[in-house]
């Protein structure tokens, strides 16, 4: 136990050393993992973004149903308690009074209504579901239809679909590019490990020659692996932070324009952790490929 | 306790290194291993270091048969095994304690007990006081005598040297072998891989004399 955490510092102690030795490389390899992985973390985090903003928006995930003019409380009360036996999320009772009382107040229609002999709005209820996937959305729907007393219900499915679709294609994009920035992560980290092995082979023989384990050679090489990705998944939370830093008034000016209270979201604590351990972990997984294949070429 | 049996070496292509070897050597023991270039000396050397296996045969050291030693194992064999170069294999970029510090961290012992011990190593072959000197700046002699002290400072009970006084003044070669027969005398085992037999002060050591790769003669 002792000995082997006397290794594990003595490793990370020769990678931070390793690392070190060369700043200008280290900061340029750090700044190509860096970018390969601000793309899709950025990607992703505007994904997040869009989906927040389209969640704030009215109407986008929201069914209304306009009940018969001639429902009364009962009607209304039994629609309720369907409501809460189907688990429908969270729901708004609209009266016909407070529905005509919101129409007086839009511009124009004050005098619209006036001119009405009667209020021809009905009574309804704004359902927002838990679960927002277009097929239980238009599931929903279908089933508040055939209540009793339910005229008419409507749900924008369309454009839900639509958007939801965007969404799909937008993380498959995302994830294609994860994939692909990984590999490249991988490969960098390959590379820079085989070239360490390929310039300390005649220490490695040595090493190996006193006693040296492959784990104790492939070691320093393993946390160097870590260390390089992480601090460049680090890179990519400053590069991603910054980003968002710069774009954020703009964005918040435009949502303004459309009478929305929208505020960019950058990465948390979390996501920059998760960030530098993504990071780490390829970097492991390219080091440790490269040190089996080129440790046992020095056999 | 090392014993060869009936030990060949074939390299790929046919040439014979070593056809039919066996030999005891006792703990506490010092023997010379001579014969001319191509002999089969240093085959054998690696043989006993498990840098290679045999084709047939088997070597036991202290019970244990490299022959059939698993990858994994040896190099904990090697850590019990004192391995002396005729090329000394030092690291040139690091200094002459961190080369004898080399095997210690190795086998993970806190840097201060590791530096004492390598401190005391160093003063057994007469290095002392030159722990931060690069190896590049020692004579010859002194190189060998810092690839010793690497070999010595884990404490092994054996000691394989191949050609140790090779390209050494007589002065410095006498003075590396006197500290073979130093360890000997504290019990180690010592098998030296040697063109000639040294002269060589105290009792008399068991000379295997190799000859086209077969074991020609023993004498003492």
């Amino acid at each position: 136990m002792k000995a082997s955490v006397i290794h594990h510092l003595a490793a990370l102690r020769e990678a931070c050393r390793r690392l070190l030795a060369a700043p200008l490389n280290c900061v340029l390899s750090l700044l190509v993992i860096g970018i390969a992985l601000t793309l899709p973390s950025a990607g992703w985090l505007a994904l997040e973004n869009l989906r927040q903003a389209t969640g704030n928006a009215s109407g986008v995930q929201q069914i209304s149903l306009y009940l018969a003019l001639d429902a009364g409380q009962r009607e209304i009360a039994e629609i309720e308690t369907r409501l809460r036996e189907a688990g429908a999320g969270r729901w708004r009772f609209v009266s016909r009074a407070e529905a005509l009382k919101h129409l007086q107040a839009s511009e124009g229609m004050a005098e619209i209504i006036a001119s009405l002999p009667s209020n021809p709005l009905p009574d309804a209820f704004v359902v927002t579901p838990g679960d927002s996937r277009p097929a239980v959305l238009e599931s929903l729907a279908a089933s508040f239809a055939g209540w009793p007393k339910v005229a008419h219900v409507q749900l924008d499915s369309a454009w839900v679909q639509r958007f939801d679709a965007l969404l799909r294609l937008g993380k498959r994009l995302v994830g294609l590019l994860a994939v692909l920035f990984a590999g490249a992560l991988v490969t960098i980290t390959f590379t820079t490990i085989r070239l360490q092995i390929l310039a300390q082979a005649a220490e490695i023989e040595v090493a190996k020659l006193v006693g040296a384990t492959d784990a104790w050679i492939q070691r320093p090489l393993l946390h160097f692996g870590v260390l390089q990705g992480a601090l460049g998944g680090l890179v990519a939370a400053l590069l991603v932070t910054l980003g968002f830093h710069l774009l954020s008034p703009p964005v918040g000016e435009l949502a303004r324009l459309y009478g929305a209270d929208f505020v960019l979201r950058s990465l948390s604590g979390l996501d920059v952790a998760v960030l530098a351990g993504v990071g780490g972990v390829l970097g492991w997984v390219g080091a440790r490929l490269s040190a089996r294949l080129h440790l046992r070429h020095l056999e | 306790m090392i014993a060869a049996s009936e030990l060949t070496k074939r390299y790929p292509g046919g040439r014979e290194a070593l056809r039919n070897v066996s030999f005891t050597i006792t703990a506490g023991e010092m023997v010379f291993l001579t014969g001319h270039s191509g002999a089969g000396k240093s085959t054998l050397f690696r043989l006993l270091a498990a840098i290679e296996r045999p084709t047939t045969g088997a070597i036991l050291i202290n019970g244990q048969n490299l022959a059939s030693l698993r990858r994994p194992a040896i190099p904990y064999l090697r850590r019990k095994l004192g391995l002396i170069f005729q090329d000394r294999k030092l690291l040139f970029d690091r200094s002459v304690l961190d080369n004898v510090l080399l095997p210690l961290a190795i086998v993970g012992l806190p840097r201060k007990e590791a530096e004492h011990r390598a401190q005391a190593a160093l003063a057994k072959v007469g290095l002392t006081g030159r722990d931060q000197t690069l190896p590049i700046a020692l004579s010859g002699g002194e190189q060998q005598r810092l690839a010793i002290a690497r070999a010595v400072v884990n404490r092994p009970a054996i000691l394989l040297a191949d050609e140790p006084t090779a390209n050494l003044d007589t002065a410095s070669a006498g003075e590396i072998l006197a500290i073979f027969r130093a360890f000997q005398q504290v019990g180690v085992t010592v098998l030296i891989a040697m063109h000639e037999v040294p002269s060589l002060a105290g009792p008399p050591v068991r000379v295997l004399r190799l000859e086209h790769g077969e074991l020609c003669s023993e004498s003492k």
